[in-house]
């Protein structure tokens, strides 16, 4: 759906080139929530807006499904830019404008005259978001969440096959952030949009993303499913971004448990094998002792995971270890 | 009426009051029109073509700029008595109210183009990010999101050059425009009829008054939002 080839961009400052982003090549599939990780200064700001050209790549190719974006001339690239929505983390909604003429905009922009029309794809996308009773309202009227699903219900005014969402959730409190990722999640589900988002915060990539690109000073470092990279995190950027979504295992890696007996081991379940019984069958079967260390259970998008720091101890740890390999549980050894 | 007399023995024709109240009005509102309509996109051009703006180009930007800054720097006394041959040529007087016109307008029509590009660099730069991302065209932006997002900035500079415009149609007096600057000259000034300079004074001040709270008001009308 979105297919970067050798993409690259520097700024040009006082006559010199500093690289933001550097040669990469990256495909986003239809339908899927594409996330990209990276602290601030990363390039990731520079990397979404490559998509819908608001920054021009200093070389390579950007296409969307078919079209190669780089190729267009304006009045093309203009057409184009309305099969793209895009979404901010300030929102930039027009002040001087309604909820409802915000809305209303692109479909005006594109150049919807009919009066008619526009009220009722208004009152739809109004709707859609839950806005229905704010439509009067200016935007200094409403709360944040309020004003990202304004932002929201504009960006799907003319039916666009991508969302791009710059930031989103980063200036809401955690109850809005969750509110809007579930929306963003039903948006992606219902309308098969294909979401590319970036964001600083791993949970909001664990709730919502199919896969997720770790962006570390213009470099993509890591990528790959969402359950991959969060449950087995190779880079130490990514590690250091998995650490704070889960700050109990930050803990068990900065105290490696040298004390406790036995030898120290990270189980993790996903999917399916984190429901059933594996760990406590396979104790009693090989006879050995466990004591948990640290654990958690959650859901990476829809899929359930678990994961747990365990001290092991007794005479058949090995085949114990190779019992729960068989379950489909992943084993770390962290200290022996 | 004896009451009036009394306090202004000097003021016989009441009526010739009215009428340079009328001719002070008439050239306000007809150079305060032209000067919008000139400066307006004047300031538009001079934010577009600034320094990291949407169309940035640097020569358009200084001439014009510089152009700006000529116009202000001159006093507008001044301004007039050169202007002079450029007003015959264009409304066939240097009287009257038509003579004032164009250099009331050259006069401030730079200084309003000043101020609506200071009120369009308010404007948030990521809401023009967001309608070029919506596929807006620059005529687009300019007119659907720069102008209604800075229309209370605007209208606020619209107010200072109508007030700005008062004080050059009174000083416009003094080199045969008419109104009331001309009756405070005349009368006031070189016939040392002070009670006529009172009035005009006083008159000139209701005006200002007006027009200050006329803006203010359409302008917190818009902050409100």
């Amino acid at each position: 759906m979105i297919r970067f080839v050798d993409v690259h961009k520097s700024y040009r400052v006082d006559g010199r080139d500093i690289p933001a982003l550097q040669p990469f090549s990256l495909d986003i599939a239809e339908g899927e929530v594409y996330g990209i990780i990276g602290l601030s200064g990363a390039g990731k700001s520079t990397l979404i807006r490559l998509i819908n050209l608001l920054e021009r790549p200093s070389g390579g190719h950007v296409f969307v499904g078919d079209v190669e974006m780089t190729a267009l001339a304006e009045l093309a690239l203009r057409a184009q830019r309305r099969k793209i929505g895009m979404i901010f983390q300030h929102f930039n909604l027009l002040a001087s404008q309604t909820v409802a003429d915000n809305v209303a905009f692109p479909l005006r922009l594109a150049g919807e005259r009919d009066a008619g029309a526009i009220r009722s794809r208004v009152d739809e996308l109004l709707a859609r978001v839950g806005l229905t009773a704010h439509a009067g309202k200016y935007p200094s009227q409403l709360s944040g969440g309020q004003k990202q699903r304004v932002g929201i219900a504009r960006a799907l005014a003319n039916r666009p096959t991508i969302l791009l969402c710059d930031e989103a959730t980063s200036a809401l409190d955690p109850q809005t952030t969750a509110s809007v990722l579930d929306l963003l999640a039903e948006i992606n589900r219902e309308l098969k949009l294909t979401i590319v988002l970036i964001t600083h915060e791993m949970d909001v990539v664990r709730r919502v993303c199919d896969r997720v690109a770790v962006l570390d000073a213009g470099v993509i470092v890591e990528r790959g499913a969402v359950a991959d990279v969060f449950l087995h995190p190779q880079h130490p950027t990514t590690r250091r971004f998995v650490n704070e979504a889960l700050p109990e295992e930050a803990a068990s890696e900065l105290a490696p448990f040298t004390q406790v007996p036995g030898r120290i081991l990270r189980l993790s379940f996903r999917g399916d094998t984190t429901l059933t019984p594996a760990l406590g069958r396979v104790a009693r079967e090989t006879g050995i002792d466990f004591n948990i260390l640290a654990g958690r259970i959650d859901r990476i998008k829809d899929l359930p995971y678990g994961q747990l720091t365990l001290a092991m101890q007794g005479e058949r740890v090995d085949a114990a270890l190779a019992a729960l390999r068989e379950a489909g549980i992943e084993i770390e050894e962290l200290h022996r | 009426m004896s009451l009036l007399q009394k306090l202004f023995p000097n003021i016989d024709d009441w009526g010739e009051l009215g009428r340079a109240c009328i001719d002070t009005l008439l050239m306000l509102g007809g150079s305060l029109l032209l000067t919008v309509l000139i400066g307006l996109p004047l300031g538009v051009l001079l934010y577009l073509t600034g320094k990291g703006q949407l169309r940035p180009m640097p020569r358009i930007y200084a001439v014009t700029s510089l152009l700006v800054n000529v116009l202000r720097s001159v006093p507008f006394i001044i301004l007039m008595i050169v202007l002079m041959p450029v007003t015959y040529f264009l409304v066939g007087t240097k009287l009257g109210i038509r003579g004032a016109i164009p250099p009331l307008v050259i006069g401030a029509a730079p200084f309003f183009a000043r101020l609506v590009e200071t009120a369009l660099r308010e404007v948030q730069q990521g809401v023009i990010e967001a309608s070029q991302a919506m596929g807006a065209s620059l005529w687009q932006i300019v007119r659907h999101v720069l102008l209604p997002e800075a229309r209370g900035g605007i209208i606020a500079g619209i107010t200072v050059t109508a007030i700005a415009l008062v004080g050059y149609t009174a000083m416009g007096g003094a080199i045969g425009s008419g109104g009331l600057g001309d009756l405070a000259y005349r009368y006031g000034y070189l016939s040392y009829k002070s009670d006529y300079m009172l009035v005009t004074v006083a008159l000139l001040i209701v005006l200002v008054q007006l027009l200050q709270m006329i803006g203010d008001r359409i302008v917190t009308r818009y902050k409100q939002r």
